[in-house]
């Protein structure tokens, strides 16, 4: 064996191959069981799509870098589970393009964040972290309450997630300028069409408690709320899920 | 292809080729590192035996351990709550002066409230829990629904203004803006309502408290009683005490009069189990009385 890469050295052929073989060893780790996703991730049938507000919130999310600070994924740890609630199952993030898991926490998890403090908290945190939590060292986001939410591309941003799978039809894609306002504004026309198409437990109120027209907090607030809520699969014994799953049903 | 020849000094081989005169010495790999080599080879060929490691089509290959991280989780918290459970179970069923008596449990409350109240609830009402602008002091004896450990937990689980199905429900109507009370009439109810907890105020302006005291049983004491002390089924807040949610001051309480308010308590139900919401409402119990009045 000790002798047998004098004789492959000297084989061009071969050593290419040779080395085709070896550099795939390592894709193939990784990219093999994806081939099997559908069997082992577990199955959420309850799960809804981001609302275009919600979605809307979420490139603000990305946009201003809170996944540098705040993970979205509740590991299997005592401690994580005993602070964050259930631990995170792949099925959440199926409708995250990109996953927003993050890798460090400098402020707390955000997985099951949504519904667990007031709109107004949370409004009131984003202009002045201080103002809530006297030692946190987050920054301000004030801005976010005077922007108003740019709507003109929220059908493009439907059809670039419906591109990688999320099962957006063409009605959302067509209204989702006019659903993204009529989340934020119940009193307004908009507000029924979102009820119809995503659900009667879709949260719909003025989430920056501001009047005027929508704004980029309304829709980082609508984002934040329903963070962990798309479906309730990991608190109804996730384990059953994963053994059904793994069985192949 | 040169052969290798001899290297005078070191005595190996080197491989026959040639750089401007440089040539290669051929050196074996060094023991050690094929020892260590073989060792982590040996060590993966282990774990894929005793732990879960292959993806075979619907399934993987489970392991001589049969370890399995959630199992081994789910396992880990249930030991934890069989340890706390000796103590947290009777939480669900005692009275408050029955806990403040067993003074090993009172430590317990205070060390696990302290960290549930922090994870949880600090956020809004502040590590001291005495609260801010909008969210009520909870150490200051002033409740809203009730501070009773009952009334207390059962906040805790349903919240107020919730979507929860049995939410505490209660508003502060914009009175003004809805045209039930003009500017003029929104200045003398805030005399009045000042008054009550300042007497310096009614002697003062007798006559414009006087009229805002008219004002108020006609508008306000359908909520807040005939005393103004608050009725706690309804949630409306006692006006005559000193504790103010969004503020004494006549500014705080022109905006509350002429926009209303319409506070959002979470509800916890889901989050917090029954015991660690009645462990809470002892640890404010017990927190509130240790305040210096």
């Amino acid at each position: 064996m000790f002798g047998a890469h004098y004789k492959l050295e000297r084989n061009a052929i071969g050593l290419v191959l040779m080395i085709i073989g070896v550099a795939s060893i390592g894709g193939l780790v990784e990219i093999a069981p994806l081939f099997t996703i559908d069997e082992t991730v577990e199955e959420a049938p309850d799960m809804r799509v981001y609302t275009p507000l919600e979605l809307a919130g979420r490139n603000i999310y990305i946009r201003e870098g809170c996944y540098a600070c705040h993970s979205q994924m509740i590991r299997t740890l005592r401690d994580e589970v005993e602070r964050y609630g259930p631990y995170s199952l792949a099925v959440e993030s199926q409708y995250d393009h990109p996953m927003l898991w993050g890798s460090k926490r400098t402020g707390p998890d955000l997985a099951r964040l949504g519904n667990k403090y007031s709109d107004d908290w949370h409004v009131a945190h984003l202009l002045d972290p201080r103002s809530v939590v006297p030692g946190s060292v987050m920054p301000a986001y004030a801005w976010l309450a005077r922007t108003e939410l740019d709507t003109d591309d929220m059908s493009a941003h439907l059809s670039a997630q419906r591109a990688v799978g999320v099962p957006y039809d063409e009605d959302m894609i067509a209204e989702a300028a006019a659903d993204a306002i009529g989340q934020a504004r119940p009193d307004s026309d908009g507000a029924e069409g979102v009820i119809d198409r995503y659900g009667d437990d879709t949260a719909i109120r003025n989430f920056d408690g501001a009047p005027g027209k929508p704004t980029e907090m309304d829709a980082l607030v609508a984002y934040l709320q329903i963070l962990g809520r798309l479906t309730d699969v990991a608190h109804a014994g996730a384990s059953e899920n994963v053994e059904s799953a793994e069985s192949g049903s | 292809m040169s052969v290798g020849e001899r290297d005078p000094h070191s005595g190996y081989m080197t491989t026959g080729h040639e750089w401007n005169g440089i040539k290669e010495l051929n050196t074996p790999v060094p023991r050690p590192v094929w020892l260590f080599l073989i060792a982590s080879f040996l060590i993966s060929v282990m774990m894929w035996v005793l732990l879960p490691a292959w993806p075979l089509g619907s399934t993987f290959t489970r392991g001589a351990l049969g370890y399995n991280e959630r199992a081994a989780l789910d396992e880990r918290v249930a030991v934890a709550a069989s340890a706390r459970a000796s103590w947290m179970t009777p939480l669900e069923t005692m009275s408050y002066e029955e806990a403040r008596a067993d003074s090993d449990l009172l430590m317990r409350v205070k060390q696990t409230g302290q960290t549930l109240f922090g994870d949880n609830c600090a956020a809004c009402h502040g590590v001291e829990a005495k609260g801010g602008p909008g969210y009520p002091n909870l150490v200051d004896t002033a409740w809203l629904w009730g501070g009773d450990i009952d009334a207390i937990s059962e906040t805790l689980r349903v919240g107020i203004n919730t979507e929860h199905p049995d939410t505490q429900y209660a508003q502060m109507p914009s009175l003004g803006r809805d045209g039930a009370l003009d500017k003029k009439s929104i200045l003398r109810v805030i005399s009045y309502v000042q008054s009550l907890s300042n007497p310096a105020i009614a002697e003062e302006a007798p006559a414009r408290v006087a009229e805002g005291n008219a004002l108020f049983a006609e508008n306000c004491s359908s909520c807040h009683g005939e005393d103004a002390k608050g009725i706690q089924e309804l949630g409306a807040p006692n006006l005559a005490d000193k504790a103010w949610i969004y503020g004494g001051d006549r500014a705080s309480l022109y905006q509350t009069i002429q926009y209303g308010r319409n506070g959002h308590m979470p509800a916890w139900e889901g989050r917090l189990s029954e015991a660690e919401r009645r462990l809470l409402a002892i640890y404010l119990l017990d927190l509130a009385e240790s305040q210096p009045q």
